[in-house]
């Protein structure tokens, strides 16, 4: 069986999550900063009159923020609990993989990361890491990663 | 499900509620032809429909009710009470039937063999053993009345008749979880086939083609788009002032209008009358009424108050639990009532209006009134309060005390009422939706809820602020006023006790909030600058307490259209939600019992430390002789005060205002000539040495239609205080000295001032030489 995955990068990394889970792909947006949360809220964005949580990828996942001045994307997917924004470098391409190239992520990952990616696709020459949205937007995780 | 029965289901459903109130009614007006047969045609109506369905159990339930009507009509018997509790079970028996067909698509195992029987015998021989009741189907199961001729009413009615299996929300957004209803269709008439009687069809019913139904979704989404063609409106009105082009402007003034109307009409189409939630009251009162041995008759009063859909189903549960609350506890036994010198029968009044873009409802019986030293000594019981705090309480604190949770007056508990749950849900539930509760009660009088709720939430009016560079959106129902310190001022202007900023806005010591400090705002550069210059102070009321809010700058208002914040984000308390601003930004919406919870102003346990300048006034309160005295300075350091009612006005006139009549200093007032008498001049206090630029203040005193100005040195504050005179004085013009705030302080006697001024009020129409000369 094959699966299409969204792709982004982060920090260098390829991540992907399934086309279906993912509602739209926009540049940069304004955002406003909610205080009083974790910091991997970055804020509220206005997306065509709905109100949406951006969440910083980069620092759920424990890495350090992009270089002042670089503006991060943002891939809008949907979740339980309505549509949420990560935060992301930059977007891939669209790729379609198959079941059989998929593998669980190592014993040796610690840390957040070890929480939110699911498994890894070996793709040609690199690395896609599959992200466990539901786990990357939890609540309680988020607050266990007060930067 | 098969749509002939789910229209039967909600046609059914709808003239089961209004059976209620009719057969209430019929209690007090036997006699009443009409509402008779309207009770016998619509018992008809849903037997007959059964019967076609195929539901045999309950047409055998509809079936005995209808022959013990029928004998009713024939007039072979006479209604009694047993009569109506035994057409009531029934009608709760095919409620709780109707429930099961909806559930399951059968009408169930129960037979209700005991009914049948107790109305049979009804039948016979008019006369029952008391019986056992069946339990009501909880409250959100039972369904709004389509007893209205109004085309919107009939439209929501439809909404609300869907059961709402679903708990209830407290947003309009949460509307969106009931379970979708019936597709469109024309509103049902009673089908003339199953009505024996046409000719005497309810004048209450609808002209057909007048209405339709409509699905509640589609109303909701309908909101939604007009809340974002709101928010577009506001972008392009921003837009369009910076442009000079006809061509954009009018068309941009025409999308304003017409926008502003669009969305007034949509909000109609979600208004619905107060009566869908007071029709089920007398049947209710009834109820409780008999399960405890009373006697009660209920009034209402604007019935056709209309408020949102949401709001209706945030308040119905609250409303009914006060309702039985008042039966229940309130109201005497008709015995004790009689013995109190009332009437053996209470009554109970609720009335609802708009008042300033809110709903008012108040709840009043004529019962005993809440005993607040009960309440006191339960709360001691209970450690909801110390015996520290007990002290200082003040009767409307010490009121307020039933909305804790597990708090309980009941001497003993009932079925109905008095588990210690309840008026804390009812706080609860009314804040939930911005609203607000008050209580005030007299021992032996009876007992006044005033519950105040916002017309609709999706759309409210709100103050923008900005602090540390963001945006922030306060709801104006919080709102009381604001206040400017001028940069210069501000050092002074606000005082610290112990580290904590307050104001004295007209004497009374305000807490300051710093949203920046509340929020943990970082500064930038920028916005630090704000910092040393003019403050800014919101005050609100958050419960029964005002505080101040202090911000760095005021945008203006805007009717904002409020959006829930992500499920991530729900535990901050200091937000009420989200908006989007005219500029396509967002913004948070602050909740301002939130804020003030979270910043100490409310304790959460609603237990409150009563400061000290009100500890001073309140604990003297159960004296008799209180008196609201002004505090006035007089010369360097003199402190008297005045009874407040000797006052007619405060007023500061500039020094250039005063002007001179003979010997006597005189001003310009409301279109007359005011002598001017300094007080301090008749007392022969050395004046305060001042700048004669400097404004006068003046408290003015009326007597027999003339005025006449004191000129003090300061205004100080205004208490309640028990005039105790404790040294009489000799003095003129002073009365004696009393000890107020701790400091003594002299009570002035101003018809004697006056007279010592020479100032003659006896002849009505003194010219002002004589005035002066005199």
């Amino acid at each position: 069986m094959t699966q299409q995955f969204c792709t982004f990068f982060l920090d260098g990394y390829v991540f992907g999550v399934q086309v279906e889970q993912v509602r739209e792909v926009i540049r940069y947006q304004e955002m406003t900063r909610v205080p009083l949360v974790p910091a991997v809220v970055r804020g509220l964005i206005n997306l065509r009159g709905q109100i949406i949580t951006a969440i910083d990828l980069r620092r759920r996942l424990g890495m350090k923020d992009l270089p002042t001045g670089q503006l991060p994307m943002n891939v809008v997917v949907r979740t339980e609990d309505g549509a949420i924004s990560f935060l992301v470098d930059e977007i891939g391409d669209v790729i379609e993989v198959q079941d059989d190239t998929f593998e669980p992520v190592p014993e040796t990952l610690q840390g957040p990361a070890r929480e939110v990616v699911h498994g890894v696709h070996k793709l040609p020459g690199r690395l896609m890491l599959v992200l466990d949205i539901e786990r990357a937007v939890n609540p309680r995780d988020l607050n266990g990663h007060i930067v | 499900m098969d749509d002939l029965i789910s229209d039967f289901l909600v046609e059914s459903n709808e003239n089961l509620d209004r059976l209620d109130s009719e057969l209430v009614k019929l209690e007090t007006d036997p006699a009443s032809q009409e509402l008779l047969s309207s009770i016998f045609r619509t018992i008809h109506t849903i037997k007959g429909s059964c019967g076609f369905l195929g539901f045999s159990k309950l047409e055998k339930v509809a079936h005995v009710g209808e022959s013990l009507l029928s004998r009713l009509r024939e007039g072979k018997l006479s209604l009694s009470p047993e009569f109506t509790t035994g057409l009531l079970a029934m009608v709760d028996a095919i409620r709780s039937m109707l429930g099961e067909i909806q559930k399951t698509g059968q009408d169930g195992n129960e037979t209700y063999p005991e009914l049948i029987e107790t109305l049979t015998k009804l039948q016979d021989q008019g006369q029952v053993p008391a019986l056992k009741p069946i339990p009501a189907p909880p409250m959100q199961e039972e369904i709004a009345n389509r007893n209205q001729a109004d085309f919107m009413q009939d439209v929501l009615a439809n909404a609300a008749t869907q059961p709402k299996d679903v708990p209830r929300t407290d947003s309009a957004a949460g509307a969106l979880n009931e379970p979708p209803p019936a597709s469109v269709h024309a509103a049902p008439e009673e089908s003339p086939a199953a009505n024996p009687h046409p000719q005497e069809e309810s004048k209450a019913s609808n002209v057909p083609g007048e209405t339709i139904r409509v699905d509640v979704h589609l109303l909701d989404r309908l909101m939604n788009l007009v809340g974002e063609l709101v928010l577009t409106r506001n972008q392009i009105t921003q837009f369009s002032a910076r442009q000079t082009d006809p061509n954009l402007v009018s068309p941009a003034q025409q999308l304003n209008l017409l926008t502003s109307e669009l969305q007034e009409e949509v909000m109609k189409t979600r208004m619905q009358p107060i009566s869908t939630i007071f029709d089920k009251f007398p049947r209710v009162v009834r109820d409780v009424a008999m399960g405890c041995g009373k006697q009660v008759s209920i009034e209402m009063m604007g019935k056709d108050t209309e408020l949102d859909k949401s709001l209706l189903e945030a308040i119905k549960d609250p409303l009914t639990h006060i309702v039985r609350n008042s039966v229940d506890h309130g109201i005497e036994t008709p015995e004790l009532r009689v013995a109190r010198g009332k009437r053996a029968e209470g009554h109970l009044k609720l009335r609802a209006c708009h008042e300033g873009g809110q709903v008012v409802i108040e709840i009043s019986d004529d019962g005993a009134g809440i005993d607040t030293s009960r309440v006191k000594n339960k709360a001691l019981e209970r450690g909801l309060i110390t015996p520290q705090q007990a002290v200082v309480m003040s009767e409307r604190e010490l009121l307020n005390l039933i909305f804790l949770p597990g708090f309980s007056t009941a001497e003993k508990i009932t079925n109905l009422s008095g588990r210690g749950v309840g008026m804390d849900v009812v706080k609860t539930n009314i804040d939930r939706v911005n609203g607000s509760v008050d209580i005030h009660s007299a021992m032996g009088s009876g007992t006044t809820i005033k519950i105040k709720i916002p017309l609709t939430l999706a759309i409210v009016p709100a103050l923008v602020v900005v602090c540390a560079g963001e945006r922030f959106a306060i709801p104006q129902v919080s709102l009381c006023e604001l206040v400017r310190i001028e940069a210069d001022a501000a050092n002074s202007k606000i005082e610290f006790v112990h580290g904590v900023p307050v104001y004295r806005l007209r004497g009374r010591l305000l807490p300051l909030v710093y949203l920046d400090q509340a929020l943990h705002l970082e500064r930038t550069a920028e916005s630090a600058a704000l910092l040393g210059a003019a403050a800014t102070i919101v005050v609100l009321q958050a419960d029964d307490r005002q505080f101040g809010l202090v911000v760095d700058e005021i945008i203006d208002t805007e009717e904002i259209v409020v959006k829930p914040l992500g499920k991530k984000l729900k535990g901050v308390k200091i937000f009420a939600g989200a908006t989007i601003m005219g500029d396509g930004r967002v913004a948070l919406i602050i909740d301002v019992l939130g804020l003030a919870q979270e910043a100490n102003i409310v304790s959460e346990v609603r237990s409150r430390n009563v400061s000290s300048h009100e500890e001073n006034t309140k604990a003297e309160e159960k004296g008799t002789n209180r008196q609201a005295l002004l505090l006035i300075q007089v010369g360097e350091q003199g402190r008297m005060a005045i009874p407040l009612d000797l006052v007619a006005r405060l007023e500061v006139f500039a020094s250039s205002a005063v002007e001179h009549s003979g010997f006597q200093n005189v001003t310009q007032y409301r279109g007359e000539i005011m002598p001017l008498v300094r007080v301090s001049d008749i007392l022969q206090i050395s004046a305060e040495e001042r700048d004669s630029n400097d404004p006068v203040q003046v408290v003015v005193y009326s007597e027999k239609g003339r005025r006449v100005g004191l000129v003090v040195d300061g205004i100080l504050d205004i208490v309640e205080e028990n005039v105790v005179i404790q040294n009489p004085s000799q003095r003129d013009g002073i009365r004696g000295s009393m000890v107020i705030q701790s400091r003594v302080t002299d009570l002035l006697d101003i018809p004697a001032i006056v007279r010592s001024a020479q100032i003659n009020f006896d002849h009505e129409q003194a010219p002002v030489e004589e005035l002066v000369s005199a």
